[in-house]
């Protein structure tokens, strides 16, 4: 078997990688084992994740449509100049921009990786204000609607109030 | 704190058996990615915004106390061979190795904080630390990234999270993983079954192979699969509940190979320490078998005279940019077969007489 990366010496390394119960296989000689870190035994490997995405961009330009992505997808990113067609060849994008740039096109593939989901972790402590109260307001609605439906209205006024302030907070900070 | 003196010492903190765990559990490491606001990142940067982003990145550690404590290396100053060093270490990924210009390196003199600049994304916080403390590992880096967040204005957006080059780590741009001995679990022949069941949970294993059916080492990577829609802390509480059963089922494998096949057992470990103790060449594959069996037996007492600490250390120490650097020049393959061969009987020996005292 020849090494999956220079095609030249044979293959001597061989990574498995379990995801979601699919297994994948590098295969690798010595040399280029060691050029992509995957004899050191704590590193983080990053081989083959470019031609993943790159697959699974692929296989979504192919339904409905069997054009090439780029074909079908014209615009630059304004702010680093990126296409499209450039990170489905590399599997990365050209600058923050880029994300609403090819929101549509980027945001089925966001939904195959990490599922139907929305950031829920740690926000930079600079935005945290605003964002905070937002996810507050959230709450307190969800909080809200309880109360009505258990007939609470004393107590859901109180919070409807809150949510009345936090609101105005924010529409003050524009 | 020079570069010297980071890559002369063959100790690092990590390899500390006093934590958690050490027994299965090898490190646990955490790696956050963050980049600039508006500057192309760094696959897609100009030198000159690449120069940019870590002259921003080198004012915010000299700027900030908390961080005043770590080095600022820059890759261009280093040779290849010694960044090689710095990537058996665990302290910069191989692809950083290879770019130099205007990169950058920021360690901590413990080596558990490293921070890579312009690797993948502008900034990538790592940290590592012995046997099992993911959720030490991720306040470290939580720490860390608060620092850096004070002067830097990180990209991040509402709903995707923070902003990184490749989409699979958007949202937390959190990878929390842990290594994991698993002898036993190979021997009995349970590890596939049990390795296939862990990837069911939103958990990616990796593991390598050499010559053979055998895992090198019987090392096995767990880490977090997706980096959106869950919070650091469920990612982390994720990853430490099911690595703690496959430690535990490791451990029951090695009370059952103990109870029922004391004697191969013994075999086993016995013949793998008389290699490393008298060969006179060896490769850094068959070293990482033997080593893998060494540190069974010294876990399970057959071997008292092993500490887990040398045996940490000879897993980085055995690789081969590490062995040339140790002999100060470049080598032929036979004479880093032999130079390994050497090292490995002196740390054993020095390890010894350490515990003797
Ligand atoms: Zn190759
Ligand atoms: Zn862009």
């Amino acid at each position: 078997m020849l090494c999956d990366k220079c095609k030249k010496r044979p293959a001597t390394v061989h990574i498995t990688k379990i995801t979601n119960g699919v297994k994948s296989e590098t295969h690798l000689c010595g040399e280029c084992a060691r050029e992509e870190g995957e004899l050191t035994l704590i590193s983080e490997s990053t081989f083959s994740f470019p031609s993943l995405l790159t697959g699974l961009l692929q296989t979504q330009a192919g339904i409905g449509a069997t054009m090439p992505i780029h074909n079908h997808v014209s615009a630059d990113c304004e702010n680093c100049g990126l296409q499209l067609s450039d990170f489905t060849g590399k599997g990365f994008l050209g600058c923050s921009h880029c994300y609403s740039q090819f929101g549509s096109k980027l945001e089925p593939l966001l939904r195959r990786i990490h599922g139907n989901s929305v950031h829920t972790g740690k926000v930079p402590k600079r935005l945290g204000g605003k964002i905070g109260i937002t996810r507050e307001i959230e709450n307190l609605r969800r909080n809200l609607a309880r109360l009505v439906s258990d007939e609470k209205y004393e107590e859901a006024a109180v919070v409807r109030d809150e949510i009345k302030a936090l609101e105005k907070r924010l529409s003050d900070d524009g | 704190m020079q570069l010297k003196d980071i890559m002369n010492k063959t100790y690092s903190a990590w390899m500390d058996t006093s934590a958690p765990c050490t027994d299965v559990a090898l490190s646990s490491r955490v790696r956050l990615a963050r980049n600039l606001g508006n500057n192309p990142f760094p696959n897609h940067a100009s030198p000159a915004v690449l120069a940019g982003v870590a002259n921003q990145v080198e004012n915010a550690v000299r700027q900030t106390p908390e961080l005043s404590g770590l080095k600022v290396i820059h890759l261009s100053e280093v040779s290849a061979q010694d960044r090689q060093v710095l990537v058996e270490k665990h302290l910069i990924s191989p692809q950083h190795a290879k770019n130099a210009e205007n990169r950058l390196v920021i360690l901590a003199a413990d080596e558990s904080v490293s921070v890579m600049v312009n690797e993948e994304d502008h900034i990538r916080i790592q940290t590592l630390l012995p046997g099992f403390q993911l959720n030490d590992a991720y306040k470290l880096a939580d720490k860390t990234d608060d620092y850096f967040e004070s002067r830097l204005d990180f990209a991040f957006d509402e709903n995707i999270g923070y902003i990184t080059a490749c989409p699979t780590n958007v949202g937390t741009g959190l990878r929390v993983s842990i290594m994991v001995h698993l002898p036993a679990l190979v021997i009995t022949g349970q590890v596939k079954a049990v390795l296939s069941a862990v990837s069911k949970l939103g958990i990616a294993v990796r593991g390598i192979y050499g010559e053979g059916s055998e895992a090198l080492g019987n090392m096995f990577q767990l880490s977090n699969q997706i980096t959106l829609g869950h919070s650091e802390q469920e990612l982390i509480e994720n990853l430490a509940s099911v690595t703690m059963q496959v430690i535990e089922q490791e451990r029951s494998s090695r009370g059952k190979l103990i109870a029922e096949m004391r004697e191969q057992l013994e075999d086993r470990v016995q013949r793998a320490y008389g290699l490393l103790n008298h060969a006179r060449l060896v490769t850094s594959q068959e070293a990482l078998k033997l080593i893998s069996d060494v540190k069974l037996g010294a876990e399970l007492k057959l071997i008292p005279e092993v500490n887990g600490k040398t045996i940490n250390e000879l897993m980085v120490i055995i690789q081969p940019a590490y062995v040339q650097y140790l002999a100060g020049r470049a080598l032929s393959p036979t004479e880093r077969d032999a130079g390994r061969a050497r090292l490995i009987r002196e740390k054993i020996r020095t390890g010894r007489e350490g515990n003797e005292k």
